[in-house]
């Protein structure tokens, strides 16, 4: 044995993106199962922080239907909320555009999360922890949102030309951890979390310029966008060309992972660089590769804030949390595009909901960050989803389907 | 305190690493544990440890049966080993790496620095050691460093410690200093085992010598013995799978490697003036023990380290017919595979294939980017599934499906895939190394003869190998490498233990004298500068 010790590998895979490779590319199961504890660890916070469930606990014993009956109507109450402001409102609805006019809001919501989803999902089949789309989106915000106020174009073309200033904008933020990383080692963890904090500063100097500032306003906040910058609304609805691109922004990245050499090469570096490197692919310059893409794919999240009416301005929030929800999105997803696109959806409603939730019965918003806090949680941490549900270890039953199989062919050959 | 192995016994998967070893540690005493690289030797020593379970027999320590479950048990019941790699803290000092694990803690939980530097200090002068307990571990030199692992085994009173191939990272006046080590310790009771494949050191301090093969004991020898005697012990004579048939060698050269050196970052040399040709229609095979060059050597051939002096030189004809020459040394990697050379790595698992690939991804890895398995940047799904299922068929490889992982295949089912992929595309030269590690006995053979039949085919060939067996059954000349060079290169039909002392680092002249016969000019050694 001691001789396989001896081999070293060429390049140190750090165990950070050890762990976060594992987690993104869990079992389906795993992400099902830890949506279900999610929400049922949210259940409990739900139920406790209620006041009716509260005041029932003091005479559990005498009365405990009324603590039961409290219990199911505050969680029941705060779900059935969290459901009609996410998907449709079936109280008052007199229309079928009201009746899923949660849904479109869901959808608004869930772009962003599918664009700069599917740019980390990427990353992560390559083996990379890029977990700056936050700055990637606000470079993207930030070209997209100036060509959106300074340019006079017609319609169409200044609508593509914000597009391809946000891809832009971020493939260079993905650019500058891709080639650090292929170039020098640079762990892009570390430089991606710098870019982050340097892009916001960034945008947050820009909007003091006299370029970006809206005429006569001493708010950091940019003139509106052009009507010529937006992207056009379906049926009367909320849903935009945004989600059509998000979409076809999926398609396209299972075409590149899955169908293209560039994919191939990627999936085989993220899988094993040395047997890559050996196969005479050129390793780093797949990293550049993928930041360049990843990028771009995340700083397109920034349109749908900046390009969808009415006439939006470019400012310091405008990309939200979007960014680090996205790695949420894109673990979830375990870095499929289309898992990314039902955890963005999954995200969204979350969004979209809460709202409705903590109008209607006080349940506090914050349960949604705790919701897909656990989710995460739990993803990371397979033996413990399974420990819950009692599940097998596929690991362990993998192996041991591997050995019938060889002791099978092994009694074929001996018997040929 | 006795050590009693009985029957110990370690499977993995279906390879037999250890086949029921029986083995007696005497108090006090030096055991060499001699074999070949893959014999079994480290598996057997981490079964005792306690860092395997055993499949079968027993561990008995004074004639009582006890159980390790993990080394602390061992190191409990007085069992200490020094790995090859060093288990060490680099950032602290001696004193805290030796009581790591077991710190004398005053209040609060604070380590007393005094007493961890009283226990060095102690097992330091005791044997001579020479160690300051206050310096940072990774300040130290390699051999100092061990003598660190080993004061660590020596203050948990170790009565029983094993040295896993010890000498492997030291340098030769370390290396005495350490023999120097292992004679004090015995004098003091100690029972060492002290495992190397290394012949001369074993006639240096051994008490026994326990030979192991195959995963079994093949012999005891006593350190009185020849060096031949125990190089035929430790590379055996049966087991000849025979590939015969040797071609003519009149083609043409194909490689030419000159003056090829490597060194590594710290300008340590790994390869030094290698100078040699392969022919088409020729294997070459290079011998040697493991870490003498041979892996280096292998992926200069390839691109994946680039030499730091000489050049590889490949022949080849163009369309129109005329003989060119290109000097490939400081190419890529893809350059090397353009140019015709195939290349089966040494550790298939690690650069071979990429385990959660299907089959049919893992026989285009290399050529994903030309035609016909692609086109303008986009995957030809029905070109990669075609090719598949041919070369599944072609090559034996049993398997549910070709779009099955990669990684829930047998050993030799995935080194065929990587021989099918190789095999599968005209090559001028094909570098093959260790071809059969790890690999059952029907699948060896079938890897031998399709090697073969590429040979046959004109393709120049260099087998890098570790195996005796495998080294003579195909090889056309054999050259033998110590030390990052050539000892010589030498005729098909030399005898083994000849070979087995070359790749000890004696000359061919002295080995043939040591091995009872006299230098015959006809077959006299190509020294390895030759080209």
């Amino acid at each position: 044995m001691s001789d396989l010790n001896e081999v070293q590998p060429v390049q140190p895979v750090s165990r950070w993106s050890d762990a976060f490779k594992k987690m993104a590319t869990s079992q389906v199961l795993t992400s099902i199962l830890a949506i279900v504890v999610a929400l049922v660890l949210g259940a409990i916070l739900i139920a406790a922080a209620d006041g009716d469930v509260q005041r029932s606990w003091g005479y559990l014993f005498s009365r405990p239907g009324d603590f039961f009956s409290a219990l199911g109507g505050s969680v029941g109450s705060a779900y059935s909320a969290l459901f009609q402001g996410a998907v449709f409102n079936i109280s008052s609805s007199y229309t079928v555009g009201q009746f899923f006019a949660p849904l479109t809001k869901t959808i608004a919501y869930s772009v962003p999360l599918i664009f700069a989803g599917l740019a980390l999902g990427m990353g992560f089949r390559a083996g990379l922890f890029n977990i700056g789309a936050q700055g990637q989106i606000i470079l993207g915000a930030t070209l997209c949102g100036y060509l959106g106020f300074t340019l006079n174009l017609p319609a169409g073309i200044h609508l593509v030309i914000c597009l391809l200033g946000a891809f832009i904008g971020g493939a260079l933020w993905g650019f500058i951890p891709g080639i650090l990383k292929a170039k020098t080692g640079a762990n892009e963890v570390i430089v991606t979390i710098m870019l982050n904090s340097i892009a916001i500063f960034l945008l947050g100097w820009l909007l003091t310029l006299q370029a970006f500032r809206s005429p006569g306003s001493n708010m950091p906040v940019s003139p509106r966008m052009a009507p010529t910058a937006q992207f056009p609304h379906f049926f009367g609805t909320t849903i935009d060309l945004g989600f059509v691109l998000a979409i076809l922004a999926a398609i396209l990245v299972w075409w590149i992972m899955e169908r293209s050499t560039l994919g191939f090469r990627i999936r085989a570096v993220g899988e094993n660089p040395d047997a890559a490197r050996t196969a005479g692919m050129n390793v780093s310059m797949s990293y550049v590769w993928v930041m360049i893409i990843a990028g771009g794919l995340a700083g397109l999240a920034a349109t749908s804030q900046l390009l969808s009416s009415p006439a939006q301005q470019l400012n310091i929030d405008i990309a939200s949390t979007f960014g680090f929800d996205a790695i949420t999105v894109a673990l979830l997803g375990r870095s499929k595009p289309l898992g990314t696109v039902l955890a963005g959806l999954l995200f969204g409603g979350l969004r979209a909901g809460g709202y409705l939730m903590q109008s209607s019965t006080g349940t506090p918003i914050d349960i949604i960050l705790v919701l897909q806090s656990v989710i995460v949680l739990l993803i990371a941490a397979p033996p413990l989803v399974r420990a819950i549900f009692r599940l097998p270890d596929p690991e362990r039953e993998r192996k041991a389907e591997a050995r019938a199989h060889a002791r099978a062919a092994k009694k074929e050959v001996a018997a040929s | 305190m006795k050590l009693e192995l009985r029957q110990v016994t370690k499977k993995f998967g279906d390879f037999l690493a250890n086949d029921a070893i029986d083995l007696v540690v005497e108090p006090g005493q030096i055991h060499a544990l001699l074999g070949e690289n893959g014999a079994g030797k480290s598996t057997l020593m981490n079964v005792l440890y306690g860092l395997y379970g055993a499949d079968g027999g027993e561990i008995l320590l004074d004639g009582t049966p006890v159980r390790f479950s993990g080394p602390g048990d061992a190191m409990a019941a007085g069992i200490g080993m020094v790995h090859q790699h060093f288990m060490l803290v680099p950032v602290f000092t001696v004193a805290e790496n030796v009581v790591l694990g077991h710190e004398p803690t005053g209040p609060f939980g604070m380590i007393k620095v005094d007493e961890a530097r009283k226990i060095v200090k102690e097992i330091s002068d005791k044997f001579g050691f020479d160690v300051d307990p206050d310096a940072l571990v990774g300040d130290l030199p390699v051999g100092v460093q061990q003598r660190v692992e080993i004061i660590k085994a020596l203050s948990r009173s170790a009565e029983i410690l094993i040295l896993d191939e010890p000498t492997a990272v030291l340098t030769p006046q370390e290396t005495d200093e350490l023999m120097d080590i292992m004679r004090q310790l015995k004098l003091s009771g100690t029972s060492i085992v002290f495992i190397t494949h290394k012949l001369r050191e074993v006639q240096e301090v051994a008490d026994t010598i326990i030979v192991i093969r195959h995963g079994k004991v093949v012999g005891n020898a006593l350190p009185t013995a020849s060096q031949s005697e125990l190089a035929s012990l430790m590379v055996g004579r049966n087991v000849d799978l025979g590939v015969k048939d040797r071609a003519d060698i009149d083609g043409e050269v194909v490689l030419e490697v000159v003056n090829l050196d490597l060194a590594d970052e710290e300008g340590r040399i790994l390869l030094e003036n290698l100078c040699f040709t392969v022919s088409s229609g020729e294997i070459l095979a290079i011998a040697g023990v493991q870490g003498n060059g041979q892996t280096e050597l292998a992926e200069v051939l390839i691109g994946l380290r680039k030499p730091t002096a000489g050049s590889i030189v490949l022949h080849r004809h163009d369309e129109e017919g005329n003989r060119r020459s290109d000097d490939l040394a400081g190419k890529s990697v893809k350059k090397f595979l353009a140019a015709g050379i195939g290349f089966v790595p040494e550790d298939r698992g690690k650069d071979g294939i990429v385990h959660s690939f299907s089959i049919a991804e893992n026989l285009v890895l290399d050529q994903i980017s030309s035609p016909p398995f692609s086109s303008a940047g986009a995957l030809n799904i029905r070109a990669i599934a075609s090719n598949a299922s041919d070369r599944v068929e072609e090559f034996d490889v049993r398997a549910g499906s070709s779009n099955a992982a990669v990684g829930t295949l047998s050993g030799g089912n995935q080194q065929k895939v990587v021989v099918a992929r190789e095999l599968s595309r005209d090559l001028s030269v094909l570098v093959a190394s260790q071809p059969t590690r790890g690999v059952d006995i029907g699948s060896i053979e079938f890897i031998h003869s399709r090697i073969i039949q590429q040979r046959n085919k004109g393709t120049a060939v260099v087998i890098v190998s570790t195996e005796l067996n495998e080294v003579t059954s195909l090889a056309d000349r054999i050259a033998v490498m110590y030390d990052g060079h050539f000892v010589g290169i030498v005729p098909p039909d030399t005898e083994r233990h000849v070979l087995g002392l070359m790749m000890a680092g004696v000359g061919y002249e002295d080995a043939l004298a040591q091995a009872g016969h006299s230098p015959n000019p006809s077959e006299k050694a190509q020294g390895g500068d030759d080209v």
